[in-house]
């Protein structure tokens, strides 16, 4: 983390790895989406509604993920000064709110056949509408103070204030309504989806996950590069106003 | 201890008496609950089902649109770089202004709440539990607010923002407002669990917000 505090050697690094990376993407997602939509069978109450949960569910645990991830790096901006952990956070909050973005669209579109309706109150759904607005709410931050600095500091106060309420909003709306099933997954006493599914579910995960992180890479990129770029104005700038002086 | 005593008293003289500041929350909490009815209709059955839920929503809505004042005349003036010098830590400035404005806000809107609840047929029984759950959660609602208010230091239509920014953290306590008041659980004890929570989650504020909020302050001063 420490040698990675170099931007030039973190922007070596991304450029070693990207090709890589993006390989593994085409690669996971490509079997990923031959599993799920010729493989794996059509469930026997769901039909073929049911290939939805391999969009659905992995783009909802990347939105949870972002939202760790943006709180790691608040962390590393307020504590450790980090000066990629801000750069890591920003860029991390439009990806993971895509991410919820596409499973709430995705639930919605599965709770129509399912549940008879596009939306329902239900705890799981709220929960991540929250977390959706938290994300909108840290992107307007970013967006709305102008020195990066300054911006980055307020958006990771924010992001723990956010990361501490988490667990709050989740319990209160769990304990409002509560249709969606419980956790199918990860829960004691081994997962309750059938093999056949899990695994195609599995390898979309790991497909999304490797998305994210390419998604993540190459905009950490481009903003380093917009940071140096606004550095690089700057001193042009001052440069021209000591000239005409 | 005297001049965390002085900054409230200021605080709170000020809030009352500068022109808009408690009188303005007040009067949009009436127009958001005279608003209501005529987007929903006359039908008072209706009316009283959901009218716990209306007077908790007003609320929030009428803390937040007076949140903005918890700092902001102070960071303009410069009261606020005077407040960070002085003997006492950033945290309990932040935390007084922030009960400041749950004593000069929080606490008046709380007592227009059951003259509003009149207007939209709220039973006469569900006062007293409506009044309880309302002093345990606007707490919560103003050092939250002033979360939001720390955040949002002299950034322009900061107003709007800090809705954004604080709306998401208020739904425990208006789940929880809401359910003390129109209990899923029927019955004569079905009050104290969400009352309980309310007052758990004002204590959690009470202590993180100034903390959060001191670090916001410090960042925009610098």
């Amino acid at each position: 983390m420490i040698s990675l505090a170099n931007p030039t050697r973190f922007l070596g690094l991304v450029s070693v790895v990207l090709p890589w990376l993006s390989a593994l993407v085409v690669i996971l997602l490509g079997t990923g989406l031959y599993l799920s939509f010729f493989v794996a069978p059509p469930d026997y109450q769901q039909g073929e509604t049911v290939r939805i949960m391999f969009i659905h569910v992995p783009a909802a645990w990347l939105a949870m993920f972002g939202y760790t991830l943006i709180a790691i790096a608040a962390l590393g901006t307020l504590i450790w000064r980090h000066p990629l952990a801000d750069v890591a956070a920003k860029t991390a909050a439009p990806i993971g709110a895509t991410f919820a973005f596409i499973a709430l669209v995705t639930g919605s579109l599965w709770g129509k056949p399912m549940w008879g309706t596009y939306w329902v109150w239900d705890a799981r759904l709220t929960s991540m509408l929250v977390l959706f607005l938290l994300y909108l709410g840290l992107i307007a931050l970013w967006q709305a103070v102008e020195e990066p600095g300054r911006a980055g500091r307020a958006a990771a106060i924010l992001a723990l204030v956010g990361a501490i309420n988490i667990p709050i909003i989740k319990f209160s709306v769990d304990w409002w309504n509560t249709l969606h099933q419980p956790a199918s997954v990860f829960r004691a006493g081994g997962p309750t989806i059938d093999p056949a599914l899990l695994t195609p579910l599995f390898v979309m995960a790991a497909g999304f996950t490797a998305l994210f992180v390419l998604l993540h890479l190459i905009a950490m990129r481009a903003e380093i590069l917009r940071r140096r770029v606004r550095a690089l104005q700057q001193t042009e700038v001052a440069r021209a106003a000591m000239a005409e002086a | 201890m005297s001049a965390a005593l002085a900054l409230l008293t200021r605080d709170v003289k000020l809030a009352w008496r500068e022109g808009g500041a408690v009188g303005v929350a007040l009067g949009f909490y009436l127009v958001v609950v005279v608003i209501t009815p005529l987007g929903l209709g006359p039908d008072l059955n209706l009316l009283a089902r959901i009218a716990p839920g209306i007077l908790w929503v007003g609320l929030l809505l009428a803390a937040l649109l007076s949140a903005g004042r918890i700092f902001d005349n102070d960071y303009e003036d410069g009261t606020l770089d005077v407040l960070a010098t002085g003997p006492l830590p950033l945290s309990v400035v932040a935390g007084i202004k922030c009960l400041a404005h749950w004593l000069a806000t929080g606490i008046p809107l709380v007592l227009i709440a059951p003259l509003l609840g009149l207007l939209l047929n709220l039973p006469m029984g569900s006062i007293p539990s409506l009044m309880l759950a309302m002093l345990a959660g606007t707490p919560a609602v103003s050092f939250l607010a002033g979360i939001g208010a720390s955040l949002t230091l002299g950034l322009r239509r900061s107003g709007l923002l800090l809705a954004l920014l604080v709306v998401p953290l208020y739904v425990p306590v208006l789940i929880f407002g809401v359910s003390a008041v129109t209990p899923y659980v029927t019955g004569p004890n079905a009050i104290w669990p969400p009352l309980f929570i309310l007052c758990a989650l004002s204590l959690v504020s009470i202590v993180l917000a100034p903390l959060a909020a001191a670090a916001a302050i410090r960042n925009a001063l610098r």
